[in-house]
């Protein structure tokens, strides 16, 4: 019980310790979930819009895709940057920015995948219409994202949830660095082992607020766009 | 407008379409030249639709050829076609006319003044802030047309404009084709109610089975029908 009280004590008292650590969280997963959506929706709507061969095999990749595992993917960028690795003179091994590099890869086939899916459904709709209002190309892409809008922030919650979540890759590349790459995930997989379980337990509380934030956000997102669904 | 930049008339000259390898239209020559709206009629799937998307360039002819204005191949800029179904983009009902008026090139200052007499002009500034796709069916087809006029177009394809409409959403979209048609846009448009191309056509066209088999004044031709086909569409004994 005194394990608890502390737990909630250090979340509700501000403990900079605690906030710092989840400080850091949040701008490595935001930034890899920005980034995954930069790259993300344009290659989603390129690959719906698209026509080539192999195009199918490319879809079906990308889906599987999103259930890539964290740890292979942390172990490949790890290879890649580690000193003796093709871009181990970056020297990003062990820094927030290659944890930012392997959530945006897990995080990307998420936002792709679902984007892919979401503009191929609306351009099969609109696809006269935009035509008879002689729309050209760009101007199609920029349409078609604007009006998926609604499905592809669901999209980015439900990549932003799976990298705030994520340990496997990042305490590979991150090193888990006290002060440093020392994120919610990574620190009470660590605190859990040492037994300093209020510190654990009090993140395991924010990791969950932040959890439930994102789906009520995406829950709200949805009612909204309902109103503009056909 | 300077007779050399017209897009009338436009002139199918022996357009044939397969779709799928099944023949849709067969052969069809037909002159669309200004003035009164020209009412395509005939049984469902006489190619009343494919004809209007052939002739927008929506489909492409397996022979023959579509013609606009002097020597042109395509409607370009002012031509506009309303879908039976039309599809409305996922955004408030004054920004879908908004939009329609951005790709026209329209000056962003000028947009929303424009934008809002479209929907005085379709029966629908109130429910301007509503998203277009809460609306009925009667209302989407304003907007649509809305969205059409926005092109500013001399040609106005009408696809069943009023279909699976009530009475009352019928007679408004009936006022307005005949507005845009006295503001002289040439209206081009498919039903299959007779009574609705009497009252709005001033040149009816039917088609049966991918053809045309018979054109002329709408008077003229409900009234007195010389093809056997065309008796018996008007009578309705034709259903197929």
């Amino acid at each position: 019980m005194d394990e608890q009280m502390s737990a909630l004590s250090l979340v509700l008292d501000g403990d900079p310790a605690l906030y710092s650590i989840v400080g850091l969280s949040l701008a490595v997963s935001l930034g890899a979930t920005l980034l995954a959506a930069v790259a993300g929706a344009p290659l989603g709507a390129l690959i719906a819009l698209s026509r080539f061969p192999g195009r199918q095999a490319i879809v079906v990749l990308l889906n599987a895709m999103m259930g890539l595992p964290p740890v292979v993917v942390g172990l490949v960028i790890y290879l890649l940057l580690s000193r003796s690795g093709p871009l181990g003179e970056l020297g990003l091994l062990f820094t927030p920015s290659a944890m930012v590099v392997t959530q945006t890869l897990l995080v990307m086939p998420i936002i792709a995948a679902l984007a892919r899916q979401t503009i191929e459904d609306l351009w099969q709709e609109c696809r006269e219409e935009l035509a008879a209002l002689g729309v050209g190309p760009v101007r199609r892409v920029r349409t078609l994202l604007w009006d998926a809008r609604f499905s592809l922030i669901t999209a980015l919650l439900a990549g932003f949830g799976r990298a705030a979540a994520e340990v496997g890759s990042i305490i590979i590349v991150g090193g888990n660095i006290e002060g440093y790459t020392r994120t919610m995930t990574t620190t009470i997989a660590l605190e859990t082992s040492k037994g300093n379980l209020p510190m654990a337990m009090g993140l395991g509380i924010v990791l969950l607020c932040i959890v439930l934030a994102v789906n009520i956000g995406a829950w709200a997102v949805k009612q909204v766009g309902a109103r503009f669904e056909q | 407008m300077n007779m050399k930049d017209s897009h009338l008339p436009i002139v199918l000259d022996r357009v044939s379409v397969n779709l799928g390898g099944t023949p849709i239209l067969r052969d069809i020559s037909l002159r669309l030249g200004a003035g009164a709206p020209t009412v395509l009629i005939g049984p469902n799937g006489s190619g009343k639709t494919t004809l209007l998307r052939a002739a927008m360039g929506l489909v492409r002819p397996s022979s023959g050829a579509v013609r606009w204005g002097a020597d042109g191949d395509s409607p370009a800029g002012r031509a506009a076609l309303v879908f039976q179904r039309p599809v409305m983009l996922r955004r408030s009902v004054i920004d879908n006319v908004r939009y329609a008026l951005e790709t026209t090139g329209i000056a962003r200052a000028s947009r929303d003044a424009r934008a809002e007499e479209l929907l005085c002009l379709v029966g629908l500034s109130l429910l301007a802030g509503r998203p277009a796709p809460r609306l009925s069916g009667g209302e989407r087809q304003r907007l649509a047309l809305a969205r059409a006029l926005a092109r500013d177009p001399e040609v106005l394809l009408l696809d069943e404009p009023t279909a699976s409409l009530d009475p009352a959403a019928t007679l408004a979209i009936e006022e307005l084709v005949r507005t845009v048609s006295e503001r002289g846009v040439k209206v081009v448009m498919t039903t299959h109610d007779l009574g609705e191309a009497s009252r709005l056509a001033g040149e009816v066209v039917l088609l049966h089975r991918g053809q045309v088999v018979e054109a002329g004044p709408a008077s003229q031709l409900l009234a007195n029908p010389v093809t056997d086909v065309a008796r018996r569409f008007i009578s309705g004994q034709l259903v197929l």
